[in-house]
């Protein structure tokens, strides 16, 4: 089992680079909202959302890419994802 | 889906219209041709006694081909005719000028269609085959 805090400082990574305020980034909390406060445009989300699969090994349906919008809904989907795998 | 009724679904019409003819399509990339009229629009003005086709066109030229074309093709009988699509970001490297009256063929390779969104590396050559210009444009239906 990966730690919370373990994804999000994983998350920080993949997100950087589609996040111009990096104020914004640096205070990265669960509750984040991916579009709201970091700016980032629903075809960024798309590729962050592929880089997120690419780094746990996973696939995400498009019922789960609807619900990742901040960052505790992408903790929870990586956190299943995952944990089917094994 | 045949190649006329992939252009007749394209939401452009002239002088906007960059594509003559599909030469090959799959659900991996496509290929298709256009030529510059001598008389469009804007090269009265780009530039003023001599001219060439801006980098705008021939990204747009890449992005009707390349990037819609295929989307229709991919999305089938979902594309309809209230359908939105937007360019969501390119990156293209200009290499050699392109002249009016030249043919241009466009080559584009899906990298990936995911949630609605496709990327492709496209690039385009001209007649002597040589490449004009190349990189990876984006877009998604909106």
């Amino acid at each position: 089992m990966i730690q919370k805090q373990e994804i999000i400082e994983q998350l920080k990574e993949i997100i950087k680079p589609y996040v111009n305020d990096k104020l914004a980034l640096n205070s990265l909390t669960e509750t984040t909202d991916f579009i709201n406060d970091l700016k980032i445009n629903s075809a960024n989300l798309v590729d962050v959302v592929l880089d997120i699969e690419e780094k746990y090994n996973i696939v995400i349906d498009n019922e789960s890419m609807e619900r990742m919008v901040n960052v505790q809904a992408a903790i929870e989907i990586i956190e299943t994802k995952v944990g089917e795998k094994n | 889906m045949k190649f006329e009724e992939i252009i007749s679904k394209l939401p452009y019409l002239k002088p906007f219209l960059f594509v003559d003819e599909i030469i090959h399509i799959d659900e991996n990339g496509v290929e298709g041709i256009f030529t510059f009229d001598e008389n469009l629009e804007f090269y009265k003005g780009h530039f003023k006694d001599n001219p060439v086709t801006p980098g705008v066109i021939l990204t747009e030229t890449m992005a009707q081909i390349g990037l819609v074309c295929l989307g229709i093709f991919l999305l089938d009988t979902t594309y309809k005719n209230e359908t939105v699509i937007a360019l969501t970001s390119n990156e293209i490297e200009f290499l050699k000028p392109v002249f009016p009256t030249e043919k241009v063929t466009v080559v584009s390779e899906k990298m990936y269609f995911r949630f609605g969104k496709l990327k492709c590396k496209v690039l385009m050559k001209n007649q002597k085959g040589e490449v004009v210009c190349s990189g990876t444009i984006a877009g998604m239906i909106v």
